[in-house]
């Protein structure tokens, strides 16, 4: 016995945790059920709801949008018809950063990787004939949450809907973009104070919203471990809550309406028990930190997606294989909503058949395998259970550590976490390198000369000419009067507290263009200095 | 200048925001013995010309991975010539398809290093065509 035990090789998670070749009863022996509990219960370790994927199977929302509002509209259009149940809305670059198409810094950008919108026309052109009423609609993008915001509330305004009818999703997590992905425009206090601002007016306007979705995805995409995935993201939610509590919004209301957005590659069973984990642990932070009782409150709702972070350029049919994994992780995760990044998304924007290949490898899942037929169906096991424990105190510790060293936002301010995440992705990317860490295809089992199939996506510069065409069109029979008073107005208003949602609203209204609007705010707010000491 | 250390520029040009190459880059050319001067994100052409006349490095190295490679480097490449910098030297990373490569090599870029390169090549790389 002793001789077989030798022989073993030590396995450690990306989290620290050392793993034994087996796990029995005495793993689990302090654990008692009352600290797990039911589905559907207090402290929500095994899912939100008592039945889970039985009353509903999980959302599939596929990542699209490109070029122009109206092709975006057709592909909205299709996926809607091959049974995709949710939207996600990509904007290109310079919306993301509030530019118009026809600024000089958003040259070859404009439409590239994502729609453009320069005013409400554009969305309303991607929403025709879309009744945003039936189909919840998440809309990726930061910096200019509030604008695109406001656009998405008069489009439904347009399309003679009441507020509280509106359904979906801003992403609106700038703190993380400092962290990751990295479109941000204002230094990080008024930013705080925008995504602040759309809480606020969502809490008391669109009760049905979720008007921020915190991304530990992209934290982990750009080199966090598990733990600091989960962490820095609580973290963040944390900061926007203390910034909406201020305001008076009361934590039973609004915490409610706050999502995230988790990362899916890596060790298959230490990212179901980081999920398990996770939701234990927001259960708790909810009721005990911030005295919350609606038990809507605490439960930690996610769309947890396969992560492009796991997927290679090599061979990257594998991505599939992979693809397929992950959304059974994320399935035994207990997860509300799914995406899944396509094979060809190494390369280029998914083609129309990777991204069917993505919808069909989750309807599989939910169709033909029975992963909805009972909740949390890997609940008891030895590992996981003994897994979901030891992950929890690791968070726990993560998060006290940022804590006791002055909190996130001063340590975000100061480029401590990217220097962190940047180190991890180093050490990460060396271990592929050296072979220690196994990528099938990449450091092992590859194929020198391998043939590429991959269709790369056309990227159609005539469409920018239209973009542009469109958006001097617009300037010329918008009433400008009307766009200087409410931009004004705006201007004014940002430099005292009140809210901002309605003053942005007021220039959506008008047809002042993103630029114009991010131009104004950028007057009174100023532009982030990023610490870029490596 | 065999025994003057390599300065260089390592530049995120565009409004692409994924830096996480770019700073496993510069981290991986500092411990190989290089001076490494990162921009941070968000740079235009014209601010890279910039700071590599001001930081007066041998090597600029951009990381692109929006696709908008081919503008931005030719853009560069004009820039560089206009400036009479012929011996600096440009290379870029980044998601970057194969077919590319040769065009970009047209425009002067002097090293290709798409997604997933080996550490020692790109190292391999600078010091060789800088020894």
């Amino acid at each position: 016995m002793k001789d077989t035990q030798k022989k073993e090789k030590d396995v450690t998670l990306e989290s620290g945790i050392k793993v034994k070749p087996v796990y029995t009863p005495d793993d689990v022996k302090d654990l008692d059920y009352s600290k797990i509990q039911n589905p559907g219960e207090y402290p929500f370790t095994r899912g939100i709801h008592p039945f889970m994927y039985r009353t509903r199977p999980f959302t599939m929302r596929q990542y699209s949008g490109f070029a122009t509002a109206k092709e975006t509209n057709k592909r909205f259009k299709y996926l809607i018809e091959q049974g995709q149940t949710g939207l996600n809305v990509a904007f290109d670059l310079p919306t993301q950063m509030g530019l118009d198409s026809d600024d000089e810094l958003a040259e070859g950008e404009v439409g590239r990787v994502g729609m453009a919108v320069d005013t409400l026309k554009d969305m309303e052109y991607a929403f025709e004939g879309i009744p945003i009423d039936k189909i919840s609609t998440s809309i990726t993008i930061n910096s200019t949450a509030a604008i695109l915001l406001a656009m998405y509330i008069v489009v439904a305004e347009k399309q003679g809907l009441s507020p509280d009818k509106i359904r979906g999703t801003a992403q609106n997590d700038i703190l993380k973009e400092y962290v990751g992905r990295g479109t941000w425009i204002f230094p990080v206090e008024p930013s705080l104070r925008l995504i602040t601002d759309t809480i606020e007016y969502c809490a008391k306007n669109i009760p049905k919203y979720y008007p921020v979705s915190v991304c530990g995805y992209h934290i982990r995409e750009s080199g966090a471990n598990p733990v600091q995935e989960i962490a820095y993201a609580y973290l963040i939610a944390k900061a926007y809550i203390k910034g909406a509590l201020a305001r008076g919004v009361d934590a039973n209301d609004f915490i409610a309406r706050i999502s995230f957005n988790f990362d899916i590659h890596g060790n298959f069973f230490e990212q179901i028990a980081k999920f398990r984990a996770a939701r234990r642990l927001w259960a708790k932070i909810v009721k005990e930190e911030f005295g919350a009782t609606n038990p809507k409150a605490m439960m930690m709702k996610m769309i947890a997606g396969g992560g492009g972070g796991g997927l290679t350029i090599e061979q990257p049919e594998n991505n599939i294989v992979r693809g397929a994994y992950y959304a059974l992780i994320s399935a035994l995760s207990g997860t509300q909503t799914m995406a899944l990044c396509s094979y060809d998304e190494a390369y280029t924007i998914p083609s129309e058949k990777a991204a069917l290949i993505s919808l069909r490898t989750m309807q599989i899942l939910i169709e033909e395998m029975g992963l909805c037929d009972t909740a949390d169906p890997l609940g008891g096991s030895y590992y996981i259970e003994a897994l979901t424990d030891q992950l929890e105190k690791k968070i726990v510790d993560c998060i006290n550590d940022v804590e006791k060293r002055g909190g996130i936002v001063k340590a975000i301010s100061k480029g401590e976490i990217q220097r962190e995440v940047a180190r991890q992705a180093y050490l990460n990317e060396k271990m592929i390198q050296s072979g220690e860490l196994v990528k099938v295809g990449v450091n092992k089992y590859r194929i020198e000369e391998e043939e590429r199939t991959i269709e790369f996506h056309n990227y159609d510069p005539s469409l920018v000419k239209q973009q542009i065409k469109m958006l001097n069109k617009i300037k010329t029979t918008r009433d400008n009067k009307e766009v200087k008073r409410s931009l004004e107005k705006l201007r004014d208003k940002a430099k005292t507290d009140e809210n901002l949602m309605p003053y942005i609203m007021d220039c959506v209204r008008a047809y002042a263009t993103v630029g114009e609007m991010t131009k104004v705010l950028k007057d009174v707010f100023g532009e982030f200095k990023e610490p870029v000491s490596i | 200048m065999p025994n003057k250390k390599i300065r260089i520029l390592i530049a995120k040009p565009g409004l692409d925001g994924h830096d996480r190459g770019v700073k496993v880059i510069a981290q991986l050319l500092r411990d190989a013995g290089m001076e490494v001067i990162y921009t941070g994100l968000h740079q235009t052409v014209d601010q890279i010309i910039n700071a590599a006349i001001q930081e007066d490095v041998n090597v600029i190295g951009l990381s692109i991975l929006s696709g908008a490679h081919y503008p931005i480097a030719e853009k560069l490449m004009k820039r560089i010539k206009e400036n009479k910098m012929n011996d600096v030297m440009i290379i870029i990373g980044g998601n970057i398809p194969q077919k590319d490569i040769v065009d970009l090599h047209k425009l002067g870029v002097k090293g290709v290093f798409p997604t997933g390169s080996k550490f020692e090549e790109i190292i391999g790389f600078i010091k060789t065509n800088m020894g």
